[in-house]
């Protein structure tokens, strides 16, 4: 059996164990509520983050395909960019799966290549994961030096207030 | 490393709700870049005539604190302990059930556990109960109490101020512990240190000098409302000529500065100026616009009673000096739980006004019996309800709205059907959040009471995840593409989130959209919303 079955067989088990890793980097009281609450509404940030890893176990076991996962990872990285991350804390998550797999699917039974296979799909999901959290940062920062342009300053330009560009 | 798994998972298991004293209060406060507004500027706390006006900034080590800081936050809680009876309830009946823990936004958004409104309490508790309990002067940390010392005084500044006051944890108390409150208490101490911030105290200031947040002059805000009159021309061919400070009109209209100043509130302020106009043509209406009671909004409500105070006490002065029978608020939040919560027996009774009736279809807005002031919403939906609009709202069409409660309108004041009953008469597609993200559980934008700045962005984006998250869902499932609100703190707060959340959804004012399907008599065909978009139909002709 190759790697890519063997995966899809043990789907549901990674993707536990691999919510439980992430949902880890939080506080003690805030990992039981995000891994116990399940409504979406009340809790975005446990149920976003377990759909996205959801996702990406399922596609890491179909064709790749670089957007689909850009698409999964996007909801759980545009959560930990605004959190009390590291760069670092914020995406490591993404490495951790190789732990995980390779306790779920003892190295003996697998070949060199299909591991090379594996990790190349990890290091991949990685890179998209942290090209997605800078725009997120970028984002922000955009949205900061905006805020008072786009609000005020906009207002009284239309109005044809300002005389001047604001000299601050 | 291969047995950490199953370690993590039974640490999650395990882990209690409850709080317990020992641990949170071991973590030490760290104050991060993105969560917190700039300390406010010396010279406005000058001019609110506040302690301690000084440049600080919260990152330092030295926060250029009196000497005796110790006492005065000691003598500050006594005197607040003796004042409100509510605080003294709510430091000492909290059981830590942790019902309201996981009910605060900022909680929910940050992952930060001292965000559990329990916590937030807790921090205050703490002190009270070192200070003023037998138990805990006696068992200390044993009874969940430990002394106020300076770390102590930053996780207060940083967590106080990461409150927005919204009461969505109150819902959610068996015993109705107001968490809101207890951070209005901690701030009004905070000040007492001179610990504001910037976003709060700098329009407090201008407000008290020239009427409103921004201090804009009197003659820039006619300035500003004539600009409005010629873009209204220009959609509709007619010119509105509004009041400003008319003795004897009928109706002072007060609404928040956002509005007149602020994209996109600059649009619902059009709106209401088209709807004065309607109302005058076709009904003799007279409502007049103050430059003096310029601002609704109140940030004297973050600050202390005092200013709060203070700063409302400029719309009843107004109505008072221009004689009008009663007043009309804009679309604004915290205004309107300050007016319901508070002016009348801080500022009223307003007994030189009348009992708010509505002139042109006499209902008698019962509600207002005391505060003499009426929401547009109520009023809007009066008029509607009555036949009084000419409306058509397939000229609103192309928005599929959704709408978001304002903590203050709704939890504040227990509004939530006027302005759905008014969305509904003006559009035709409006799609409802889930049910536990609205009405009395709505989710604030996590820019309320003062926090809507630049440089705290994280913040904002955090707190306002569980709103932005319900709003992503009705437009992934009915493809809503505009989030109206009745709060000028929203339309300045949402915009952002959106744009960070779910980008393809823009925000709206109640009145704008009214005035979007408004019909004025004698108005030339038209082909664009007040924005300037083509109206559905239109795109051609506006090419
Ligand atoms: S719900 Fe009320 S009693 Fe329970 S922990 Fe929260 S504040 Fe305390
Ligand atoms: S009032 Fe709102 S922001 Fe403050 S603790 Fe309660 S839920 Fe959180």
């Amino acid at each position: 059996m190759g790697l890519i079955e063997q995966l899809a067989l043990q789907k549901q088990t990674i993707v536990h164990k691999w919510f439980a890793r992430v949902i880890a980097s939080y506080p003690a009281e805030t990992a039981r509520f995000l891994s116990s609450q399940k409504d979406p509404f009340a809790n975005p940030v446990g149920q976003t983050t377990r759909q996205s890893l959801t996702t990406l176990i399922e596609l890491l076991t179909s064709t790749p395909d670089a957007a689909a996962m850009r698409a999964a990872l996007d909801p759980v990285m545009r959560i930990r960019a605004v959190q009390s991350f590291s760069p670092a804390q914020a995406m490591g998550f993404v490495f951790e799966l190789k732990a995980i797999i390779r306790q779920e699917l003892p190295a003996k039974e697998l070949t060199l290549a299909q591991w090379a296979t594996m990790e190349q799909r990890i290091d991949q999901m990685a890179l998209e994961a942290f090209d997605l959290y800078m725009q997120c940062r970028e984002k922000i920062y955009e949205l900061k030096a905006n805020e008072m342009k786009d609000r005020t300053y906009k207002a009284f330009a239309k109005a044809g207030l300002i005389k001047e560009p604001a000299d601050e | 490393m291969a047995d950490e798994t199953p370690k993590a998972a039974q640490l999650l298991a395990k882990i209690n709700y409850t709080p317990q004293a020992k641990q949170w209060m071991d973590v030490p406060v760290q104050i991060r870049k993105g969560m917190y507004c700039y300390a406010g500027n010396p010279k406005s706390l000058e001019y609110l005539g506040f302690p301690n006006a000084r440049q600080w900034n919260p990152v330092e080590e030295d926060w250029k604190l009196p000497e005796n800081w110790q006492q005065i936050l000691h003598e500050g809680f006594k005197e607040r302990l003796e004042r409100f009876r509510s605080i003294k309830v709510f430091m000492d009946i909290c059981v830590r059930c942790g019902a309201c823990a996981d009910k605060c936004h900022f909680f929910i958004g940050t992952g930060d556990p001292k965000n559990m409104p329990v916590l937030r309490a807790e921090l205050l508790r703490s002190i009270y109960r070192n200070d003023f309990t037998t138990a805990g002067k006696l068992f200390g940390k044993l009874a969940g109490a430990r002394p106020m010392t300076l770390e102590v005084l930053k996780e207060w500044w940083y967590y106080l101020f990461q409150c927005t006051e919204c009461r969505r944890c109150s819902l959610f108390c068996p015993y109705g512990i107001d968490t809101a409150e207890i951070t209005i208490f901690g701030r009004e101490l905070l000040n007492l240190l001179g610990l504001n911030i910037d976003w709060i105290a700098t329009p407090a200031a201008n407000c008290y000098r020239t009427g409103n947040h921004l201090g804009i002059q009197p003659h820039a805000f006619k300035d500003m409302i004539d600009f409005f009159c010629d873009d209204i021309e220009t959609i509709t061919g007619l010119k509105p000529e509004p009041n400003f400070n008319m003795k004897g009109a009928d109706i002072l209209f007060v609404t928040p500065s956002g509005d007149v100043f602020a994209d996109p509130g600059t649009y619902t302020c059009m709106g209401y100026i088209m709807l004065f106009h309607y109302l005058k043509e076709k009904y003799g209406l007279k409502v007049t616009w103050s430059t003096y009671a310029s601002e609704g909004g109140n940030f004297g409500f973050f600050t202390s009673h005092e200013t709060m105070k203070r700063l409302n006490a400029k719309m009843y002065l107004e109505a008072k000096r221009l004689g009008v029978k009663w007043i009309l608020g804009g679309e604004c939040g915290h205004m309107w739980r300050v007016i319901h919560q508070y002016m009348d027996t801080m500022n009223g009774p307003a007994d030189f006004l009348q009992e708010p009736v509505n002139p042109i279809t006499g209902t008698k807005f019962e509600n207002a019996k005391s505060t003499k002031m009426v929401h547009i919403a109520e009023f809007l939906a009066d008029l509607i309800k009555h036949g009084k609009l000419d409306l058509k709202p397939e000229r609103n069409d192309n928005k599929i709205l959704t709408f978001h409660d304002s903590c203050n309108t709704s939890r504040g004041m227990g509004m939530f059907d006027e302005p759905r009953y008014v969305i509904q008469n003006v559009a035709n597609h409006f799609y409802e959040m889930p049910a536990n993200t609205i009405r009395e559980q709505t989710f604030c934008c996590g820019s309320g009471s003062g926090l809507n700045a630049g440089e705290n962005m994280e913040q904002r984006m955090a707190g306002g995840l569980p709103r932005a998250n319900a709003v992503k869902y009705v437009h992934e499932k009915f493809g809503v593409n505009m989030l109206a609100c009745v709060c000028a703190i929203d339309r300045a707060a949402l915009p952002p989130l959106m744009q960070y959340w779910v980008p393809e959804v823009q925000v709206t004012g109640l009145t704008e959209l009214v005035a979007n399907a408004l019909v004025l008599p004698e108005e030339q065909e038209r082909t664009t919303d007040l924005r300037g978009e083509p109206l559905p139909g239109m795109e051609e002709a506006d090419e």
